[in-house]
């Protein structure tokens, strides 16, 4: 059985990493947009262990616990935010939260 | 390469076949005589009463999201389960200091919570 | 693990600051009416980690198997870090409780975000660079929505953080990128092989995503568009610490990242990329300044004007220039600090009295704070022999010793297109009659850090060379 090279993984995750890019830029629903964080968070983290496996040294694992731990923490204070602008204008929106002018 | 996936292919083409034909097969043959009891979503129990997306507390939210926080949490400490008895031979004590002081800081951020009535329902 | 015990005492600033937080989050928990406590707690604790960390500074040491350095450069941040932190808490004491979030999680938060910027400053791990700023921008995020029921403050926090938490993925992306080309997370192993691993395209590919994430960071040109909102939307004084401690904190990695250009040990393949972005950065931020009424939104728009002061230094990547950023960051900290104390002192409820006119005649109101202003508004401004042109003088002369004269000259344009807005406000306070009536609260803390940053900004002033020649001794390339 011969193993998936990795290249393979690493086309996966750079298109992924696109996707959440584009989705990040395009889409207009703020909890959409935060997905498309966590897609580009995560097309790393299969990058990192990709490589962790490549080059046979653990590193790159033990990274992908950080930046687990890191997401979760910034999807709890993310949602928390989003939340509390829901809770004032009743839209989670972007387009539509513009009191300043960009 | 792709010469290894055909079984796989093969498997996922006879699934939606055979599903396909399950589902239009019991419509093409059976009789369909429809009535407004028939036709609601729980036909023998009670009539459905407002909207399905109905909007949740956010006291849910609140919950969920220190649930998140703690249960990722453990995944710092699997590795160094895994690795203590390695750890501890080399290292003696200060395998555990570590941990122990990771475990108390995070002890104190559930005190924290609780103190502020973080978990309070009402 | 650590390798002897000394690591522990070496490493005192940083335990230090992690065990202060614990006991404000203890003293939080337990005590009813705590705020004025922890202030003057963090307070303390910023000044006694500022001087340990002084104190270390002669002796560098890189500890833990080369996660982090203390002493040396990283002193020297830590000192901005920590009395930074302390003048802006000086100056929040009285204004947070005007503001609306007068909690004593404020005080909590804060002191994470600075221990967030220590680690980015000491880093020498990928690992490290990536906590500590985890840590400083999570906060950020956090402080900058902290009055939940103000909508603008709602809104800044998500702006910040969305393009924050974007900026993180480009950097997350690159750190992987560097790790598989490299094959290890440590940067002393990445700056030995720097030259061979330049020419390493999934290497350079890495670098350039991580040092686009830092831009958003540095708020330089092209990254900017969330500066301005964010400033203007959150609370005044917080402003005053993202736009110091944490620019601060991203141009200690962005030194550390180029280190080893910076030590001549490879070519700076990243020179055109930040002669860009430097040279927009202050066309734009000085040219959009001079159309801004609100005070908070012009210091907005030349923070963005000062990253790319700074960035220029990067771009010549030498030794001296890497002094001249760092001179220009503690100077630029302690400027910034001053004027958004002074904004905070004057503002009213609910984000009034911040539009220039409020400014009018501020000088018969209140002298001792129309001079100040006026300090830090010439210091900005960077007229001579203020601390503000120290930094840029440095910075300019570093750039024509790696010929970059070009790149000089638009700085010192830039400089000059500047003046106008800054001395407008001095205009303003000191030759027009006031036309809006208000009465200044007294807030005598408020002025304790206005007075601490116009010394300091004095003292950088007078001088120069000394701190310079400090700083260029510890830098150890």
């Amino acid at each position: 059985m011969t193993s998936i090279p990795l290249e393979y993984y690493l086309i996966l995750s750079a298109f992924m990493f696109s996707v959440g890019v584009t989705g990040v830029l395009i889409r207009r629903n703020a909890i959409v947009v935060f997905m498309c964080i966590e897609l580009m968070l995560n097309s790393a983290n299969l990058t990192l262990v990709a490589f962790s496996s490549f080059l046979g040294n653990p590193i790159g694992q033990v990274f992908v616990f950080f930046v687990m731990t890191v997401a979760a923490a910034e999807a709890a204070v993310g949602l928390a935010i989003i939340i509390a602008i829901f809770r004032n204008k009743l839209s989670v929106n972007i387009d539509e939260i513009n009191i300043f002018k960009w | 390469m792709i010469e290894q996936y055909i079984p796989i292919f093969l498997v996922i083409a006879t699934a939606a076949v055979f599903g396909a034909a399950v589902v239009f097969s019991s419509k093409l043959f059976g009789p369909q005589r429809p009535n407004d009891i028939k036709i609601s979503p729980y036909e023998s129990g009670k009539k459905p009463v407002g909207n399905t997306s109905e909007r949740i507390s956010v006291k849910y939210y609140l919950v969920a999201m220190l649930f998140i926080i703690f249960d990722i949490e453990v995944i710092y400490v699997y590795p160094w389960a895994v690795e203590f008895k390695s750890l501890y031979a080399q290292y003696g004590i200060f395998a555990f200091t570590p941990m122990l002081i990771f475990l108390i800081v995070l002890e104190l951020g559930f005190v924290y919570v609780y103190m502020k009535g973080g978990l309070k329902w009402d | 693990m650590p390798q002897s015990n000394t690591e522990y005492l070496q490493i005192l600033p940083f335990i230090l600051m992690g065990s202060g937080i614990v006991i404000s989050v203890i003293i939080e928990m337990f005590y009813k009416k705590s705020e004025p406590v922890l202030g003057w707690f963090s307070v303390l604790l910023f000044i006694t980690v500022g001087f340990v960390s002084l104190a270390s500074i002669n002796d560098s040491a890189v500890l833990f198997n080369n996660m982090i350095e203390v002493g040396g450069k990283p002193a020297i941040f830590n000192f901005i870090f920590t009395f930074g932190a302390a003048v802006m808490i000086l100056s929040s004491m009285n204004y947070i409780s005007k503001y609306g979030i007068y909690f004593g999680e404020f005080f909590i938060i804060v002191q994470s975000s600075v221990l967030g910027m220590m680690i980015m400053a000491g880093a020498k791990d990928l690992f490290m660079i990536f906590m500590g700023l985890e840590l400083m921008s999570i906060c950020f995020y956090v402080l900058a929505g902290l009055n939940r029921k103000k909508i603008q403050a709602n809104e800044a926090s998500m702006k910040y953080f969305l393009l924050g938490a974007f900026a993180t993925g480009f950097i997350v992306y690159g750190i992987a990128l560097m790790y598989g080309s490299s094959g290890t997370t440590s940067l002393p192993y990445i700056f030995e092989n720097f030259s061979s691993l330049i020419s390493n395209v999934l290497f350079v590919t890495g670098l350039g995503l991580f040092l686009i994430g830092f831009s958003f960071k540095i708020a330089a040109f092209p990254f900017h568009m969330w500066v301005p909102d964010v400033y203007q939307g959150s609370a005044t004084t917080i402003t005053g610490l993202m736009s110091t401690g944490g620019k601060t904190a991203a141009f200690s990695v962005l030194i550390i990242m180029l280190s080893a250009v910076f030590a001549n040990n490879a070519a700076n393949t990243f020179e055109p990329y930040f002669a860009g972005i430097s040279v927009l950065s202050m066309l734009f931020g000085s040219i959009v300044a001079i159309a801004q009424d609100n005070l908070k939104r012009m210091l907005a728009y030349s923070s963005i004007a000062h990253a790319g002061y700074m960035v220029i230094g990067l771009a010549a990547g030498n030794q001296d220039s890497v002094a001249g950023i760092i001179f220009y960051l503690a100077a630029y900290t302690f400027m910034n600090l001053g004027a958004f104390g002074v904004l905070s002192i004057i503002e009213g409820k609910d984000d009034t009295l911040l539009d220039i006119n409020s400014y009018a005649g501020l000088n018969s109101k209140s002298p001792i704070l129309a001079a100040f202003m006026a300090l830090f508004m010439f210091a900005l401004a960077g007229i001579p022999p203020m601390a503000g042109f120290f930094g840029k003088y440095y910075v300019f002369i570093a750039a024509i010793k790696s010929d970059l004269t070009w790149l000089a000259i638009i700085g010192v344009l830039s400089s000059v297109i500047s003046v106008y807005f800054y001395l407008r406000v001095v205009v303003y306070m000191y030759f027009k009659e006031s036309t809006v009536n208000f009465s200044i609260e007294k807030n005598n803390t408020g002025l304790l850090a206005v007075v601490i940053s116009g010394i300091l900004i004095l003292v950088f002033g007078i001088i120069p060379d000394t701190l310079l020649n400090v700083i260029i001794s510890v830098l150890n390339f």
